[in-house]
């Protein structure tokens, strides 16, 4: 009898669709290739144009691979923070993290020119940019973490992340506020998010890091299944409670600092798509929900980015924006057709 | 039975309460109470008298302030979390958080002290599960998510999963709490059987006196001027059962082992 579902199908069906919607994304932009063409460039076989061959090796696969990556890896935070502060409303954003990201780029791209102005070709590399965030981030999670050793209570330690998430958000206010009118279109441009600015050695990078995290959650996922019964019920099942809080802590600082520094503050993914995954495979067993939810991760947002594309036209959208304008009503379906989440 | 070995908890001035940062609370001190092996135990005492802090406290759930407390020939402290996991396991009064696991996954979960790094059931850990579900007679509600149980399945399949951490000691906190008398029957008597069959020492605070005192093997009463425990039936006949309330309101009939109102 199997009474520990393995979910084998579900699983089988979520990356025919990954793959699915990777060739799709590939094959739509702003040029017109034709699908049998895209299978030609990256089956390498024969490739009919040199300019077609480097759209999509040079351009649309990174920025698919970062779609997969960015989307797995703030979905995988989400769900470990709802899981960690066993709130459904939990995520990178609400933990101040993603603040702390835009805080940091914020600092070095109005911050140096309200302070001093000379130094604002640094500013101007991408790489200053994602320095700046995963230092911002880290920060902020540091700082959620030294409260999180004194306050026991988790829900205090939300409230405080959100708090930290409003110093950072009003601190950003005050810079923009005092900056030149350039500076704030690029800083506004930054938090717009862009999945298409990475190039091969960046994307490396980012895959690096999100192995390593995937090692570390792999450690973990016991102790997350006995939070499931509630911290003291944890404990008695032998489980380190500040070790698990820690780690889940870690993972979701790096993967969303990290993410973050790279292609903006997204948003609604980290909270959306661990609630969408629940309604699509009915477990809480993280052995399951966890590569579940990197795949759907990935998949919307690879479906965000091709909508982002607006294919056949020259315009490409924010993608921080499609993330929010088909966030937002999700959650709230969400929450209509449950009455409550989970 | 005052054999010092068949004592697998005991306690030397104990003192049980709450840490503040100025201040620390005492509420009962100079514990010396004893477990012993195999026996179904009762906590009865009226509200706020110090059940719960006790029963957390000997878990360790909760620090203790001051004595000490031996669980199977060692200090409670020098114990790792893993460690105990395989003494002792719990029924608490706290709801579990909201979730979509089924009765069988929150079982099994029971396993995990013995589980590998990935938390994988082998044919062991199925074994002990298919058994206490057994015990439980729950089969019925395995594939049922727990927030469809009512509060009596609900109860019965946590102490499923405490039964499935196979330990010595299973401690449970107000067990029957909100439950309606044949529920409250049930449980007591899975309870007792659990402790004659299967030899498994179970302590529980209740304020089912009448149970308690049909059922239990010893009892511990919590009354304001300390804790006296003993064999249910000397404790009833020397009278320390009939003081367990200060008030003139009932008074203890020993010969039907039942509190009577008084008609004024």
């Amino acid at each position: 009898m199997n009474k520990i579902n393995s979910y084998r199908i579900n699983f089988l069906i979520i990356s025919v669709f990954l793959i699915f919607f990777v060739l799709i994304n590939l094959s739509l932009g702003s040029v017109n290739i034709p699908f049998k063409s895209v299978i030609q460039t990256l089956t390498g076989s024969n490739t009919p144009k040199e300019s077609w061959q480097y759209i999509i090796l040079d351009y649309r696969l990174p920025k698919a691979i970062t779609a997969i990556l960015v989307g797995a890896g703030l979905s995988i935070s989400g769900l470990l923070m709802q899981t960690l502060f066993r709130n459904p409303l939990a995520g990178p954003f609400v933990l101040g993290i993603s603040s702390g990201a835009s805080l940091g780029v914020a600092l070095l791209v109005l911050g140096i020119s309200v302070f001093s102005g000379s130094m604002v070709g640094i500013a101007f590399s991408n790489f200053g940019i994602s320095i700046a965030a995963s230092i911002g981030s880290l920060l902020v999670l540091s700082a959620v973490m030294v409260v999180a050793r004194k306050v026991k209570n988790t829900m205090s330690i939300l409230i405080i992340g959100l708090m930290f998430g409003s110093f950072t958000a009003a601190i950003i206010s005050v810079l923009a506020y005092f900056s030149p009118a350039e500076k704030l279109q690029q800083y506004v441009f930054w938090t717009f998010g862009s999945l298409g600015n990475l190039g091969w050695s960046e994307i490396s990078i980012l895959t690096i890091i999100s192995l390593l995290c995937i090692g570390l959650l792999a450690t973990i996922i016991k102790p997350l299944n006995s939070l499931l019964l509630g911290e003291n019920y944890a404990i008695s099942l032998g489980v380190n409670i500040k070790k698990t809080r820690n780690t889940t802590l870690i993972i979701t600082g790096i993967l969303t600092g990290v993410i973050t520094a790279f292609s903006g503050p997204i948003a609604f993914i980290g909270l959306a798509v661990p609630h969408l995954t629940k309604l699509i495979i009915k477990t809480s067993n993280h052995r399951i929900l966890l590569p579940a939810v990197a795949i759907i991760g990935a998949i919307i947002m690879l479906i965000s980015d091709t909508i982002a594309q607006l294919p056949t036209s020259e315009y490409t959208l924010p993608i921080n924006a499609v993330t929010s304008l088909f966030g937002a009503p999700i959650v709230i379906w969400l929450l209509i057709r449950k009455r409550s989440l989970s | 039975m005052t054999n010092q070995d068949s004592h697998i908890i005991k306690t030397n001035n104990l003192a049980i309460g709450y840490f503040n940062r100025k201040e620390t609370t005492c509420i009962v001190d100079d514990i010396n109470l004893s477990l012993t092996k195999g026996n179904f135990v009762c906590v009865l005492g009226k509200n706020g008298i110090g059940k719960s802090t006790l029963l957390r406290t000997l878990t360790k759930v909760q620090p203790k302030l001051s004595g000490e407390i031996i669980l199977d020939g060692k200090n409670l402290e020098s114990i790792s979390n893993p460690e105990l996991a395989k003494k002792l396991s719990l029924v608490l009064t706290e709801r579990i958080p909201e979730s979509n696991l089924t009765v069988y996954e929150l079982i099994a979960l029971g396993r995990q002290p013995y589980t590998n790094w990935i938390g994988k059931l082998n044919e062991d850990d199925l074994q002990q599960i298919d058994w206490a579900i057994e015990q439980l007679n729950i089969k019925e509600l395995i594939a049922k998510k727990h927030d469809e149980l009512s509060d009596g399945q609900l109860q019965k399949v946590m102490i499923a999963r405490a039964l499935v951490q196979d330990t010595e000691i299973i401690i449970l906190d107000e067990p029957t709490v909100h439950l309606d008398l044949h529920n409250t029957i049930e449980i007591f008597s899975i309870l007792k059987k659990l402790s004659k069959d299967y030899n498994k020492t179970i302590l529980i605070s209740t304020h089912e006196i009448h149970l308690a005192l049909q059922l239990a093997d010893q009892l511990w009463l919590l009354k304001d001027d300390g804790i006296t425990s003993g064999q249910t039936e000397s404790l009833i006949t020397d009278g320390s059962v009939s003081k367990l309330f200060s008030t003139d309101l009932i008074t203890f009939d020993i010969k039907s082992k039942q509190f009577i109102i008084n008609n004024k």
